[in-house]
């Protein structure tokens, strides 16, 4: 089987990376790049854990091979905050208790500034819309949606 | 003891520089080569061993496929390597409503970002989404093949499960769906286990335009997917709208012949006979509110 170099940029850094061809994006953050903020769900894109922005627009990571995102730039969990302050969408989800076990958390906050980035104004159906993928067994989603909206209000 | 998460099983990953290139290697890689471009349905087969390609090939460096253009002339042409949020958010794409109402059932928007609808038409899945409005519309097929260049009619492409028309060598460089008639409206209806993001339990694309050449004055193009080995195509239903008076009762004979065409198996998302009759139900359904929009 092939490897391959890849140049990639990951939340803002450089990186270069030799990956096999059936290595996965996700894979590749979480084993090659010690990114373990960006989770292993269902590895069939339909649960969303594992979502990162690829160029900016959300991607499943387990769908995507490492191979493809050279020279991408990438931007996970990990990658939200900026100078020490939460992303106003974290900080939004924390205050409305829209984080029960926090697995599918960084999936669907990648999702929902994903959204809040091609629409700052989502209606609540909008909101559903964007987040369909990201699956959350906890919280029953009220609140996740309400974090999402609040976030809308606030920026 | 099987793994919950199987990663992917071992494979070549191509990027062919050219399409002459790509298309032979496909060809003399035949069959352990396999094209994909968003590999959203590649991946997941692969993980679960239905394929197990010895090369991936890659098309989504090669020319012809990155194309989004609508001309007046020619109408709206969508390459392999273009994913399906950018053909929703694609200006002149509201010329192909029902094309775009299908494109945002698909799944969720991060699969939306890599999914493309050449690949849900490569696939040949029974139960694509995209797949009815891109036959409503008549979608042609250009394709790059050792020979070169040339083009196949969707309709007619599909011959059973994941089965397809295409050559060793064959890649889809892209889509063309011809200028849709002016006035047509288009409504996909798709029943799935919950309100978005599943697989079509029955998904139903309807397409009505006044059509003066018709005893009706009406003509509707019908494809349903999930309901039989291939995107079926109610080619009687089709009679029924054109050559009797559009009236209920011609609507319940039409959605009552889509019924009788269908041949749905029982699977996971539902059985046979629950197919057969959400197929009777919801033509009735697309086929009024057609009805309604166009008289109004």
């Amino acid at each position: 089987m092939g490897f391959h170099q890849i140049s990639v940029k990951v939340n803002g850094n450089d990186e270069v990376v030799t990956v096999s061809s059936n290595m996965t994006l996700l894979r590749m953050l979480r084993e090659s790049l010690a990114l373990t903020g960006t989770k292993n769900g269902c590895a069939a894109g339909e649960c969303g854990a594992c979502t990162v922005m690829l160029n900016g627009e959300p991607v499943n990571s387990c769908m995507v091979l490492a191979v493809e995102v050279d020279g991408q730039e990438i931007t996970t969990i990990e990658g939200l905050a900026k100078d020490g302050q939460l992303d106003i969408v974290q900080k939004t989800i924390i205050e409305k208790g829209g984080v029960q076990c926090g697995f599918c958390t960084p999936g669907m906050l990648i999702s929902a500034r994903a959204l809040l980035n091609r629409n700052p104004h989502p209606t609540e159906e909008q909101v559903v819309e964007a987040l369909v993928g990201n699956l959350c067994r906890c919280t029953g989603y009220s609140r996740i949606i309400e974090s999402v909206q609040a976030a809308a209000e606030r920026s | 003891m099987t793994s919950a998460h199987p990663g992917l099983p071992e494979f070549d990953y191509v990027k062919p520089a050219g399409l002459k290139e790509a298309s032979q290697f496909l060809a003399q890689h035949a069959p352990e080569a396999r094209p994909f471009s968003g590999g959203t349905d590649t991946f997941v087969r692969m993980r679960d061993g239905f394929f197990n390609p010895k090369y991936l090939v890659d098309v989504k460096g090669l020319d012809g496929t990155h194309v989004l253009k609508f001309d007046e002339k020619e109408g709206l042409t969508i390459g392999a390597a273009i994913p399906m949020n950018r053909v929703v958010t694609f200006a002149d794409a509201s010329h192909y409503p029902l094309l775009v109402e299908a494109a945002k059932s698909v799944a969720s928007y991060q699969l939306r970002s890599r999914a493309t609808i050449i690949g849900n038409i490569c696939n040949a899945s029974p139960a694509g989404d995209t797949i009815g409005a891109c036959l409503a519309y008549q979608g042609i097929l250009n394709i790059h093949g050792v020979d070169g260049y040339k083009s196949l009619p969707l309709n007619g492409f599909f011959t059973g499960p994941g089965k397809n028309l295409l050559k060793p060598g064959d890649i889809v460089l892209s889509i063309t769906l011809p200028v849709p008639p002016k006035g047509h409206i288009g409504r996909y209806i798709k029943l799935g286990r919950n309100r978005l993001s599943d697989l079509s339990i029955v998904g139903i694309s309807a397409m009505g335009v006044k059509d003066s050449s018709t005893k009706s004055g009406y003509k509707f193009h019908l494809a349903i997917a999930s309901v039989a080995p291939v995107p079926f195509i109610p080619a009687k239903a089709e009679e029924i709208l054109a050559n009797n008076a559009l009236n209920a009762e011609t609507v319940n004979l039409a959605a009552q012949a889509a019924m009788d065409a269908v041949t749905p198996i029982d699977d996971v998302r539902g059985s046979a006979q629950y197919r057969k009759f959400m197929v009777r139900n919801l033509v009735h359904r697309a086929v009024t509110e057609i009805m309604q929009k166009l008289s109004a």
